[in-house]
């Protein structure tokens, strides 16, 4: 890593964690029926394997959408918090995105980036995240001020919680190991669709 | 949503080859968008585009914005139906090459009424021909999708055109995209 840090905690010294345990305490987390929106592969799969919440989409295709789709449910649902999960690999896919919200704003918005440093569910092919790119320098340099490093589990859980209670927009990046997704989401596009408009009300 | 419903239900039906000539072309798209509850614009900018765009930014019945990639715009108006609010994105004919794997991979398949006006550039006159070529790709993209498509190029068949497929979208849960024709906007000409 060659980055130089952003805040008190960097790419470099973040603790590796795990995905599937940062999505169990995130969605723990979750009081007031919040929107998730899980992006491509195990973003989503790991989602899934938590419970299928009615207040979960599930991206299955479109790599790259899951912050554009999550600010869309934000902006239809100002009272609803959104959260968006998505990987380094699909993020980088689509950096824009991150200037667009910071320029909006949304109070009701939170990104969380699991950057493992490889595009992992296509063969682990290393993304440049491992190298040389710092996403939440990104983020930051995109105009998003609250964009953090996780520092360990706890940092995490603290982060998210005061994501979900202050205002948005929030960016909140961990460091994520090597293992593969714990679950694999029902591949039915349409269900799917359906379950998560009636789970927030965008459909009666 | 059963708010705006009634609304757009209560909007007067446009009849076919009305005559709206004294209006232009973008306030009968603006009108269109409006009646039928069409909030969310999201669009990359095209210069023929420009008097509609700011038409809309003008109106606070709106909440319109630039996206940075058309497919970004996509998946915004995505999300925002999904939260029970109506979009529409508008872009360029070199902006339309850049969603087919969000339509194909996200619209098409999840059934989002995605309204998308596409401001044809490549034909009648085109300069560039870069242009010219990604114009040649746009309709077969369409078609193997299976999107319903409309070139409109008469002013006095626009509302209808508009306010019917909107519907129509709505109620069948499809896109539909919008070509909007330079025998109807006038395109963008080469200045010597
Ligand atoms: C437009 C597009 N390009 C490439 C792919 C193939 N693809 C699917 S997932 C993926 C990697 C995603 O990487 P990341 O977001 O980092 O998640 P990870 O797999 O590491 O969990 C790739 C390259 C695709 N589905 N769509």
């Amino acid at each position: 890593m060659t980055q130089k840090p952003t805040g008190a905690v960097s790419a470099h010294n973040a603790k590796v964690m795990n995905r599937f345990d940062l999505t169990k305490r995130l969605v723990a987390t979750l009081k007031h029926d919040e929107a998730v929106i899980g992006g491509i592969g195990n973003a989503n799969f790991d989602l899934w394997a938590t419970g299928q919440r009615p207040q979960n989409f599930y991206m299955l295709g479109s790599m790259g959408l899951t912050i554009p789709i999550a600010f869309g449910v934000a902006i239809a649902q100002p009272e609803r918090h959104v959260v968006a999960l998505e990987g380094d690999g699909s993020l980088l896919m689509q950096l824009g995105c991150l200037a667009t919200v910071a320029m909006r704003a949304p109070k009701n918005l939170t990104m969380v980036v699991w950057d493992n440093g490889v595009y992992q569910i296509t063969g682990s092919q290393p993304t440049p995240t491992a190298a040389t790119a710092d996403l939440v320098a990104v983020a930051r340099g995109s105009g998003l001020a609250n964009s953090n490093w996780a520092a360990d589990e706890d940092d995490f859980d603290r982060l998210f919680a005061a994501a979900l209670k202050s205002g948005g927009p929030n960016l909140i990046a961990a460091r994520i190991d090597s293992k593969p997704a714990v679950g694999a989401t029902d591949r039915d596009p349409v269900q799917i669709r359906e379950r998560f408009m009636r789970g927030i009300g965008g459909k009666k | 949503m059963t708010d705006s419903k009634t609304r757009a239900a209560a909007a007067p039906q446009v009849s076919g080859h009305e005559k709206t000539s004294e209006k232009s072309w973008h306030e009968v798209v603006l009108e269109r968008l409006k009646a039928n509850d069409v909030k969310l614009i999201v669009y990359v900018p095209d210069r023929v585009f420009t008097p509609l765009i700011k038409a809309i930014h003008a109106d606070p019945f709106f909440i319109t914005f630039a996206a940075t990639r058309e497919e970004e715009a996509i998946g915004i108006v995505t999300g925002a139906w999904m939260g029970g609010m109506r979009g529409a994105v508008l872009m360029q004919t070199s902006g339309f090459a850049t969603i087919p794997n969000a339509l194909a991979s996200l619209v098409v398949p999840s059934q989002i009424p995605a309204l998308i006006f596409v401001s044809e550039r490549g034909t009648l006159g085109e300069f560039n021909l870069g242009q010219a070529m990604v114009c040649k790709t746009m309709r077969p993209v369409l078609n193997a999708l299976g999107v319903e498509t409309h070139t409109i190029t008469r002013q006095d068949e626009l509302a209808f055109i508009i306010d019917r497929s909107i519907k129509q979208a709505v109620a069948t849960l499809a896109p539909v995209t919008f070509i909007l024709s330079p025998l109807l906007t006038g395109g963008k000409v080469f200045e010597q």
